[in-house]
């Protein structure tokens, strides 16, 4: 097991598929306690960043350090401490949320993956459909679900993939808040999303890609749309 | 290892029980399978005799088809909502998902072979009580080594859009050697005359091309889904 992280230190990222730049030289840092939005337009490359931030693919060229480790070196006791949610939301819709949610939690290695499970279906106020097929469940529903499996096991790094696509008002004010209190807790949150909107005063940090290249650092000063819009529309 | 055991029963738990919900793996590859031998009992039985020595033949084709689409069907579940990237970020031995998947494979095709042989038996005569534990070691090891292949290029494919049309292209030529052993061992055992030390020796060489594959599997999971 590897020692817990507080910050997170990108350098000179690139990845490349064939002769495809997906990303090219991207660096930042943040620190444990940050929201950071991952802001561009289809292609900008947000899911290939967070892909290597999550240890799914390696890059092409650069580092990623968390705390003092690289993936290479934390392997598995790095993953313990990142939690992702995935455009797809990663859940078996043949099982239950309560299976789902076992089984995540073993293999995360956590002894008491039923009782967590069961607090994680309460919180998320799905306590009484707990034994309900993934299938039978709305897509705000299964995305409450998938952000459990991703904090089951306590993350330090929380990835997210477009986590409001699909949500009413209501399911994004309640994700909305549920981050807060993550990053209350010092877990540090990379998001990628389109949703201006519900991000807006949330982020504490907001990176602009296009075509792979970080264009610009946002640190939440004015409006986030005319931001995004002086960042990725007029360069 | 005792976490990598651990790993692959969970794995493994979790694909019988999907699977028994859904029956859709199962019942999609049996009924293939069944087609397969039909039809070619169709064409080669004449009056209740085949045409020639091709029982050996017919159940490996058969066995490799249905193996093939099982795979696709198994890991198109992993990438409808992308779950193979969720088991690739647990902090288990990645090698360990593998051979969960793999043994997931194993019991699937295991199960399709216990309805194909009795039924190739049945269609082409083939005496297929005469050596029962000679064929059960030939079937198994012919089917550990395709799957093996298989699973690995099948989870590696499950991102690729081609990947139906990739598949049997890349697992087909690799597999060959298995196949041919599989075909001949089981046609050793099939013919007139059985000969038990022929098919001893294909077992032994279908052994070894498990340890390979199996090996070089377990090895090069990591490595070829993160690149």
């Amino acid at each position: 097991m590897i020692d817990d992280f507080a910050r997170l230190s990108v350098s000179s990222l690139s990845r490349h598929y064939g002769r495809r730049k997906a990303l090219s030289r991207v660096t930042f840092t943040c620190d444990a306690g940050d929201i950071v939005g991952l802001l561009g337009p289809n292609g900008a490359g947000k899911s290939t960043l967070l892909a290597i931030l999550g240890t799914l693919l390696a890059p092409s060229e650069g580092t990623v350090e968390y705390g003092t480790v690289t993936a290479e070196k934390g392997g598995a006791g790095l993953r313990a401490r990142i939690g992702m949610l995935g455009h797809d939301l990663f859940l078996y819709p043949e099982l239950t949320a309560f299976e789902n949610l076992v089984f995540f939690g073993r293999m995360y290695g956590l002894r008491d993956a039923p009782a967590r499970a069961t607090a994680a279906l309460d919180r998320a106020g799905l306590g009484e459909r707990a034994h309900d097929h993934v299938s039978g469940y709305s897509r705000g529903m299964r995305q409450r679900v998938a952000l459990e499996r991703a904090l089951l096991h306590g993350p330090r790094l929380l990835l997210l993939d477009e986590p409001f696509t699909g949500l009413d008002q209501a399911s994004a004010a309640a994700l909305v808040a549920r981050l807060r209190e993550e990053q209350a807790r010092g877990v540090l949150i990379v998001l990628a999303t389109h949703d201006l909107d519900v991000v807006d005063g949330l982020l504490t940090r907001e990176l602009f890609l296009r075509n792979g290249r970080l264009m610009s650092v946002g640190t939440g000063e004015g409006p986030l749309r005319d931001r995004y819009h002086a960042a990725i529309m007029a360069s | 290892m005792k976490d990598f055991f651990r790993v692959a029963w969970l794995v493994v738990r979790k694909d019988l029980m999907v699977e028994a919900r859904s029956l859709e793996v199962v019942s999609t590859t049996l009924f293939f399978a069944l087609t397969v031998v039909l039809v070619f009992a169709f064409g080669l039985v004449r009056e209740g005799t085949p045409v020639g020595d091709v029982s050996a033949a017919i159940l490996w084709i058969a066995t490799a088809f249905s193996g093939t689409l099982a795979l696709g069907r198994t890991f198109e579940r992993e990438r409808q909502a992308d779950t193979l990237r969720a088991l690739m970020l647990a902090p288990a031995d990645r090698p360990a998902i593998y051979a969960g998947k793999l043994a997931g494979m194993l019991l699937l095709m295991a199960l399709v072979e216990m309805v194909l042989v009795p039924l190739v038996g049945l269609l082409f005569q083939a005496p297929i009580l005469g050596h029962p534990v000679h064929l059960a070691a030939l079937l198994l090891a012919g089917t550990t080594g395709f799957a093996a292949v298989g699973t690995l290029f099948a989870a590696m494919l499950v991102r690729a859009r081609s990947r139906d049309v990739m598949l049997p292209i890349l697992l087909y030529p690799i597999t060959v050697p298995v196949m041919i052993a599989g075909v001949r061992g089981t046609a050793a055992l099939f013919q007139g005359t059985p000969d038990e030390a022929l098919a001893r020796f294909w077992i032994a060489l279908l052994v070894f091309f498990d340890v390979v594959f199996v090996t070089l599997a377990l090895w090069t999971f990591e490595p070829v889904m993160t690149e």
